[in-house]
């Protein structure tokens, strides 16, 4: 078998006196989609801060594909080829949409300063390539049509399409979506998660993402973390987390279980 | 051309070169600096002390004026930028009093508070509209390109920046380094321009000068920057005549702008003849929009 996509190795994070993440481990292989789900204030965003080096690791490792990325630095993380989402959006609101999946997409086509000051050797061919890699990707995510609008002007659910729509220009073998679901409708969610399944699968993508919408969770998720106060309390395929007793309690209440 | 104008439009060019230095730390990339005086005071004395003790070609000097400014910044930028704020803006402060004040003390190398006289007067018209024009070029098209577009993702959302895998810190040194150059350069072009320079021309008066054009004109856009030097030069020289007020004016109309147009002059569009065709077809579609109302 190969090597795991993502291992994590009894992590721990604190803050100041509070114990946010306790010696959290799991392992996602090649290929999953899996789902992380617990309570807010659990933990779960501070895994994705831990594993993209947002946040220092206290305590325990981090693998990428074998490899210990716990020391390194944010941008040395996202070059391995991680990916990830924000839970409140972080476009870049005045550039355009076009512009900000250019951003990303530029890590591909890089080219030195003085071709950039002067646009003579790759400037030409690279900017035309990063162009068109990025409009491929709107028309993936649907918002090709407004690609000459400024970000922040975007309806929210748009807002975030653009922002799985860079993460992917990053061209990731890892992507984190941190509730890509947040404040959308039952519609906009059924869109969501077509599209969420249908990038994992076109882009060979293995895919963690955190949600509160059990439902979607439920439908496309294959293997589900759950935990609660900073600690795993159960994993597992979907139906299995479903009726866990430890899961019942985070969710609804010690009360509810015992009436 | 009188020898008035022409002065005019040489320092315009100058100020011009410095303003897209400063733009392009301030404006695209989001870093205060108040201390960039110093790095024009840099560039200044190298082109002084080069061409007079040591007999150099001016052209050189100027460059190592540029140079020799680039690399104090980049070394003030390493430890500094690392942090994240306005660390780098405090700092700068310190910075840009403290190289007045070794040039004040620098003896009889820098020639202390008395000012470096005699200095050759190189910068005529075409030297210094060529430079500024290349050097505005060169600008435009570095932030129309992957570096532009980085700079401003470091402005924006410094983490969001890191998560695209940029290194947020790295570029923002060289944001700083090269402002620096340019600045060191205009600085170089000041002192042949005026054949003279003392310490108190690059004091803390000035990088606020600096700074002000730039927001002035708009944070994020080059031709404001340039616009907001051409208003800021030629009100201090229209004023001339009653110059006891010329403060006082120059201060007002910084308010009244500040006031009305928060963004600057031009927000962070770039003056482009789609700029411009955009704003007459949006006053145009105000006007018939209030056509509309009237009416129903």
């Amino acid at each position: 078998m190969s090597e795991p996509v993502l291992k994590l190795d009894r992590t721990d994070k604190y803050f100041g006196g509070v114990h946010a993440v306790q010696e959290m481990s799991f392992t996602l292989e090649k290929g999953e989609l899996a789902g992380l789900i617990g309570p807010n204030g659990a933990g779960k965003t501070t895994i994705f801060n831990l594993i993209t080096g947002v946040y220092d690791v206290d305590g325990g490792k981090i693998l990428f594909e074998g490899e210990d990325i716990t020391p390194y630095k944010t941008y040395e993380v996202i070059r391995k080829g991680i990916a990830r989402t924000f839970q409140n959006l972080r476009l870049f609101p005045r550039s355009t949409v076009l512009e900000n999946v250019m951003t990303a997409c530029q890590q591909h086509h890089k080219y030195g300063f003085f071709e950039a000051a002067t646009h003579l050797g790759r400037w030409g061919s690279f900017e035309r390539e990063t162009r068109k890699q990025s409009m491929e990707l709107l028309e993936r995510v649907g918002l090709s049509h407004l690609a000459e609008q400024a970000a922040g002007t975007l309806p929210y659910g748009y807002q975030r399409r653009l922002e799985i729509a860079r993460a992917l220009s990053l061209q990731p073998r890892l992507l984190l979506l941190d509730e890509p679901a947040a404040g959308m409708n039952p519609d906009e969610v059924n869109d969501l998660n077509g599209l969420i399944k249908g990038i994992h699968r076109d882009f060979e993508l293995t895919v963690l993402v955190i949600e509160h919408h059990m439902d979607l969770v439920m439908e496309i998720c294959s293997h589900v973390i759950c935990m609660n106060f900073g600690a795993k309390i159960a994993e597992g395929d979907p139906e299995h987390v479903q009726n866990h007793p430890e899961i019942l309690k985070a969710y609804l209440g010690e009360e509810v279980l015992e009436a | 051309m009188s020898g008035y104008v022409e002065g005019i439009i040489i320092l315009l060019c100058v100020n011009g070169i410095a303003a897209l230095g400063v733009c392009l730390l301030t404006g695209f990339t989001g870093i205060f600096s108040l201390g960039h005086a110093g790095y024009m005071a840099i560039g200044a004395y190298t082109t002084a002390i080069m061409t007079l003790r040591y007999g150099i070609h001016w052209l050189p000097a100027v460059l190592a004026g540029g140079l020799i400014a680039m690399t104090v910044s980049y070394l003030i930028g390493v430890p500094t930028l690392k942090l994240m704020g306005d660390y780098y803006a405090i700092a700068s402060i310190g910075l840009g009093e403290a190289i007045r004040l070794v040039l004040e003390n620098g003896g009889n190398f820098t020639r202390g508070a008395r000012g470096y006289p005699g200095i050759e007067n190189f910068t005529t018209l075409p030297i210094a509209g060529g430079f500024f024009l290349v050097m505005a070029v060169l600008m435009f098209f570095l932030v129309r390109s992957n570096f532009g577009r980085a700079f401003k993702a470091c402005r924006d959302d410094y983490i969001a920046a890191s998560l695209l895998g940029f290194n947020t810190a790295r570029y923002r040194v060289f944001s700083l380094a090269i402002s620096g150059f340019y600045c060191g350069v205009a600085g170089a072009l000041m002192a042949g321009f005026l054949t003279f320079i003392q310490p108190v021309m690059f004091d803390s008066g000035k990088s606020t000068e600096l700074v002000a054009v730039v927001v002035f004109g708009g944070l994020g856009s080059l031709s404001g920057s340039l616009l907001g030097t051409m208003v800021l030069t030629l009100v201090t020289e229209l004023f001339r005549p009653i110059s006891q007020y010329r403060m006082l004016i120059y201060g007002i109309i910084l308010v009244i702008i500040m006031v009305a147009r928060p963004e600057g002059i031009m927000g962070q569009h770039e003056l482009s003849p789609r700029y411009i065709k955009s704003l007459f077809s949006r006053k145009h579609r105000t006007a018939k929009a209030t056509e509309g109302g009237s009416g129903l």
